[in-house]
């Protein structure tokens, strides 16, 4: 019985080893472009990543259900990362054969492809995370930090409340706290929040709160009671977004005045919150929900086939709208080169049309993406092409949107970046 | 028959002192190191070079070191992955900003790391077992804070350095998946072969006895003072040199993300599964923990190719983890001692064989 067993495992071992090599037959017969899909839908982060990715592979399928671009298919395949760099890498080296996009998911695989994708000429993407610098197209031809990277962000939040108190020049003598989880991505946007105070005069100071962040009853006596800030930025991470919630409510701190960074953003963090969360702010780069026509396209057109690639409860969640955001600059950027160099398309013609996108307000609307993302436009400095954000508040139940899109001070992140750049420029000989 | 021992005379002390007496383990040894050497890279793709040989050595010379403190000197480290980081850091800061040669960075890094382990491990000497263990998992904490917040280390907010183009004597550049291979084939090997005789030396035989039982160790006049420090000083030196090594040839960048408390879990996890206090079994576990999973997730790509949409992605994705949980289980069950005595056990069988009594 023990030796039968044994011979039907290494029979399925083999059949399934032997699958594994067999390509997509698919990719024969048809015109397509190969996407590979570096995701992570396990591990500490999986709810960011499988929606992330979810929302990515949704729209592909939906460009591909009404014929794809100009007649070619997209081609994509997951490969699991578990938000680990060296399995990303992995991904990477095995996935790389002609692909024409790479989403990096992760900071840490980002820094590890950045060299890799730069000689092997694939443009990597990577919306609203990775190093802010990267937005220099002079430095790092092939990242594009599309939309927002942290600093824009960090800039807009800046205007925003600048608007909120009634113009710049009441910034002056305000108090603004930076509440930030003690890694390095809580700690990214502090040198441009210096620099802002310096222009505008305002009081900054950072509280740290170590990782994970469920305790930081210290932190908020301090911000309500000594430093008396007049605004909070909630720049935590995970479970620790909803924490602020709570402390300020306990300290009878206004919760209008605490703005949340776009990873605290979701339903997820404030939820959790309950009465605590309302009235509370969060900055964004896409609309969440379902009220927009590609969103309704997806559901009846993707998921209506049953071709989804998530559960279908989670579409419009923030993480979901963003994929899919990042997932049609992609599919633009590839219409864009397809009209400039023709099929097939190449990793370096993907870059080009990266460079160029223009993609206005009456181009979103054609897709249906209007109101979902900004109005973008790269160059070859400017990888990022924007970089405004939009300010949503919830109100107990769901986000009401407060703002529209506000830009960032894009002099003085652009000061910030290229003085960054220049420093990889010189570790990089 | 072919496996055996007898015959074979050793008829000097060098012969007896051999590190692999038995013809065949010393035929089967430079096999192995002419197929490494020479037939790696000259039949596997850039993508098993570059993506799966690579990160594995680097990962089974930091298990090795893992083993030397564990394994063999029987003291545990929750801190390793930390000690590593610190190889990295030191790694990359003599080598990009100080222009310090690449291999000269990479011993400054297993001595850095060296000398920081030897400071964590100094509560050894009072304590043991799971306290011990609790002391190096501070380690984990703090290195990892003064990486983030030493601006002179990390370099700034991202508390990331970018690993230069990687030149030795200034004119050969490695840069192909090769290079690198070479490179780190190099170091690896050459730390492996010093191991090797290191455990069975002097130093090696009283780590064994402190492992055993310290006090009788102690009674029979070994230093616990210099011989448990010693195990520090060369298991933090192997992880420095590890660190700096997948920084230079694979991470491209310092980043102390990548040295956090789940890869200390991981190193550990290599030693259990592989054979705690056997080379072979660092090289082993490193296999396991490090490419199995990569194989178990291409296997099911494979099968999610055929039953097409029957199975999410997700699920997928989840069962790599239920497939390579179950094996761990599996191999932890048939065998405790991990996979280098299941090789010992086939080898003990190989000697009888075919007339076993």
């Amino acid at each position: 019985m023990a030796k039968r067993l044994g011979l039907v495992t290494l029979a399925l071992l083999l059949v399934g080893g032997a699958l594994a090599l067999i390509p997509s037959a698919a990719a024969a017969q048809d015109k397509t472009v190969w996407i590979p899909m570096l995701c992570y839908r396990t591990g500490p982060y999986a709810p960011g990543g499988s929606g992330f990715c979810g929302g990515k592979e949704d729209y592909f399928a939906l460009v591909n259900a009404k014929g794809g671009v100009e007649g070619v298919k997209i081609r994509f395949q997951e490969c699991e990362t578990a938000y680990d760099t060296a399995r990303g890498i992995e991904c990477y080296e095995r996935n790389k054969e002609g692909a024409l996009v790479i989403y990096p998911h992760s900071t840490g695989i980002m820094y590890a492809l950045l060299e890799r994708a730069t000689r092997d000429k694939i443009p990597l993407s990577h919306i609203g995370y990775g190093r802010a610098d990267a937005a220099d197209g002079t430095t790092f031809p092939y990242a594009f930090p599309f939309i927002s990277t942290y600093w824009s962000l960090a800039s807009a939040k800046v205007r925003f409340i600048a608007q909120r108190e009634g113009g710049e020049d009441k910034l002056k003598g305000k108090k603004i706290a930076l509440l930030y989880i003690d890694i390095p991505y809580g700690r990214e946007t502090i040198p441009i929040m210096e620099r802002l105070a310096r222009r505008f005069g305002f009081e900054f100071r950072g509280f740290p709160v170590p990782p994970p962040g469920l305790e930081q009853g210290a932190q908020w006596t301090d911000i309500a009671r000594r430093f008396r800030a007049d605004w909070v930025i909630n720049r935590n991470w995970g479970v620790s977004c909803t924490v602020p919630l709570r402390e300020a409510a306990r300290l009878g701190f206004t919760r209008e005045k605490i703005l949340g960074v776009w990873w605290c953003g979701s339903e997820e963090d404030v939820v959790p919150a309950g009465e605590a969360a309302k009235g509370y702010l969060s900055a964004e780069f896409s609309g969440s929900g379902r009220d927009f026509p590609v969103i309704q396209e997806i559901i009846e057109k993707v998921h209506g086939a049953g071709k989804g690639n998530i559960e279908k409860e989670r579409i419009g969640t923030a993480y979901y709208n963003r994929g899919v955001v990042e997932a049609a600059i992609t599919v633009e950027a590839l219409r864009g080169a397809m009209k400039k160099f023709g099929y097939p398309v190449k990793g370096e013609h993907m870059q080009w049309a990266m460079e160029n996108l223009n993609i206005t307000e009456a181009r979103l609307k054609e897709l249906g993406l209007l109101g979902l993302v900004p109005s973008l436009k790269t160059s070859r400095e400017d990888h990022e092409g924007g970089g405004a954000a939009k300010f949503k508040q919830w109100d107990g139940t769901k986000w009401v949107g407060v703002s529209e899109w506000i830009a960032p001070y894009k002099e003085i992140v652009w000061e910030a970046v290229k003085e960054s750049a220049a420093k990889y420029r010189a570790e990089k000989k | 028959m072919i496996y055996r021992e007898c015959g074979i005379y050793r008829t000097s002390y060098a012969k007896d002192m051999a590190l692999f007496p038995i013809p065949l383990d010393r035929w089967a040894t430079y096999a192995i190191a002419a197929a490494a050497f020479l037939a790696v890279p000259l039949l596997a793709s850039d993508y098993w070079i570059g993506g799966l040989i690579v990160p594995f050595l680097c990962f089974a010379l930091a298990a090795l070191g893992l083993n030397f403190l564990t394994g063999y000197a029987g003291q545990l480290s929750l801190g390793h992955a930390a000690f590593m980081g610190v190889g990295a850091y030191a790694a990359l800061i003599l080598y990009a900003r100080y222009s310090a040669p690449l291999l000269l960075s990479l011993l400054g890094a297993g001595l850095v790391a060296a000398g920081v382990g030897v400071l964590f491990g100094t509560p050894s000497l009072r304590i043991k077992g799971f306290y011990l263990a609790v002391s190096t998992l501070a380690a984990q904490f703090i290195i990892e804070w003064v990486i983030t917040h030493v601006k002179w280390i990390g370099g700034g907010v991202y508390a990331t350095i970018d690993t230069p183009p990687l030149r030795i004597m200034n004119w050969w550049l490695i840069d192909t998946p090769v290079e690198k291979y070479y490179l780190t084939l190099a170091v690896v090997v050459a730390l492996t072969v010093f191991g090797r005789n290191l455990v069975r030396s002097r130093v090696g035989r009283a780590w064994m006895a402190i492992r055993d039982r310290d006090v009788a160790a102690e009674i029979m006049g070994i230093s616990l003072f210099r011989y448990k420090l010693l195990a520090f000083a060369v298991s933090s030196f192997y992880a420095g040199v590890a660190g700096g090594l997948i920084s230079f040839t694979y991470y491209a960048a310092a980043n102390v993300e990548e040295f956090n408390l789940f890869l200390s879990f991981r190193l550990l996890g290599m030693i259990i599964i592989g054979g705690m206090g056997s080379i072979l079994g660092s090289y082993l576990g490193a296999g396991f923990i490090v490419l199995l999973p990569i194989f178990i997730s291409q296997f099911l790509g494979g099968v999610g190719k055929v039953v097409g949409r029957l199975v999410t992605t997700d699920l997928l994705a989840n069962v790599e983890l239920m497939v390579f949980g179950g094996l761990i289980i599996f191999f932890l069950i048939v065998e405790p001692l991990g996979l280098a005595r299941l090789w010992r056990t086939l080898k003990d069988y190989l000697r009888l064989w075919p007339f076993p009594y």
